[in-house]
């Protein structure tokens, strides 16, 4: 499986914020963007996560699911943590594996382990703190099984502790023939771990 | 489809924690029902003539109300961003969502008009049509009302602009449906042929709402 972006173009309203970015993710590959603030990281990420439309290019995962859009083949983590402060964590859990169409592969409690989650499991997600908040919306993660990942600063609120468990999740991921597209400050310390520099935002379009 | 339901559950099971949307609603409707006697004076005929137009136009009210909510919650925590990378097409998705409202606010405002037709000396012949034409116009309300509620989504303070949109869109509701129930207590038109076109408007709104409100979210999410 391999994710190919050929001669992306992004707009922002009159900004042209990614003007004619290529690369490719193989299967077992992570690529993390680099980048100051503004240069189009999670411009970047959310185009392939189908969120904002393309100027121009192609975005395209090879060898994936045909009767499946790229949307839904992919994990989107972005800024918010998609959680219901009214459902408890598990409840959180469920329902996004049921809707994400995990069916009978959903992994629930396996999701809890892998984010120490267990002890929290029946609390309301309202009542948690912001880090485990964050932990409980990685955790969507396992509980449905799906190729790509795609983590737009996924250890913030994190310590030290949980952004190790989130480097094992996405290091098995890695080993299964997953692909991981992400935008982080915080080193992940993975063993084939490749670096897209993105330069900063560029004028406005002609 | 599963996910469908899987939304649908989800967004009832809310309702039922959080209350608050479905009791504004239904407290809204009650007090300004409750005051059109006080403001009209004790002419039981004429709150009787009255009260089919009143009963209508309060419970539109009292909808509009409750339809930012349809949206507003899943768009400030993210959830509307993972639903758009579901299986499920986003238009099935916001009509899963337009009929959770439906079930969570239209059919219980349906169910208190024939208790609050009693504060309005309302024909005891009206009282089973005012439920049915209730039932068969409220779905209108929540499926047109989730477009304006989609469109105004990322608008500050958007609930004026969403009555400014979305009150001319019940126009036709809230005609056949008065016309069907003055029909049954001997008006001038049919009844059959206004509940008929009143179930049309809403068989409609329900093929053309979720297509129009998951257009407006893909723009506004942009």
């Amino acid at each position: 499986m391999r994710l190919a972006i050929e001669h992306l173009v992004v707009d922002r309203g009159a900004r042209r914020i990614v003007d004619g970015l290529s690369f490719a993710v193989v299967a077992g590959d992570a690529l993390v963007l680099v980048g100051p603030n503004g240069a189009g990281k999670t411009t970047v990420i959310r185009t392939v996560a189908g969120l904002i439309g393309a100027a121009g290019g192609t975005i395209a995962l090879e060898g994936g699911d045909a009767d499946k859009e790229l949307p839904a083949q992919a994990h989107y983590i972005g800024h918010l943590n998609a959680l219901k402060p009214s459902l408890t964590v598990e409840e959180n859990l469920r329902f996004w594996a049921d809707y994400l169409g995990a069916g009978a592969a959903a992994s629930i409690d396996e999701a809890l382990a892998a984010f120490d989650l267990e002890p929290l499991a029946s609390i309301p997600a309202g009542y948690l703190s912001a880090g485990q908040k964050r932990r409980a919306c990685l955790a969507r993660l396992i509980a449905t099984p799906r190729p790509l990942w795609l983590l737009d600063e996924p250890t913030v609120s994190l310590d030290a502790a949980s952004v190790r468990l989130l480097a094992e999740c996405v290091a098995q991921h890695l080993a299964g023939g997953g692909l991981v597209l992400a935008a982080t400050h915080i080193p992940l310390g993975l063993a084939r771990e490749r670096r897209l520099e993105l330069s900063a935002a560029r004028s406005a379009a002609a | 489809m599963s996910a469908f339901w899987t939304l649908l559950k989800r967004d009832l099971l809310l309702q039922v924690r959080e209350g608050g949307a479905v009791g504004t609603a239904l407290g809204f409707y009650l007090v300004v029902v409750t005051m059109m006697p006080l403001g009209l004076g004790p002419d039981l005929n004429l709150l009787s003539r009255i009260a089919p137009g009143v009963l209508w136009i309060a419970l539109l009210l009292s909808a509009l109300l409750s339809l930012p909510r349809i949206f507003e919650a899943d768009d400030e925590d993210g959830s509307l961003e993972v639903i758009a990378t579901g299986d499920l097409p986003l238009e099935l998705a916001t009509a899963a969502k337009a009929l959770a409202h439906w079930i969570s606010t239209g059919i219980p405002l349906a169910l208190l008009a024939p208790v609050l037709g009693l504060l309005l000396n309302l024909e005891l012949s009206a009282y089973p049509v005012l439920v049915a034409t209730m039932l068969a116009g409220t779905p209108a309300i929540s499926f047109l009302g989730a477009v304006g509620a989609a469109l105004t989504l990322r608008v500050r303070r958007g609930g004026l602009l969403l009555a400014l949109l979305v009150l001319p869109l019940y126009i036709p509701t809230l005609i056949f449906g008065i016309a069907a129930i003055s029909a049954a207590t001997g008006g001038p038109s049919g009844f059959q042929a206004s509940f008929l076109i009143l179930s049309a408007i809403s068989l409609f709104s329900l093929v053309i709402g979720p297509v129009a409100a998951a257009a407006a979210i893909r723009f506004q999410t942009q």
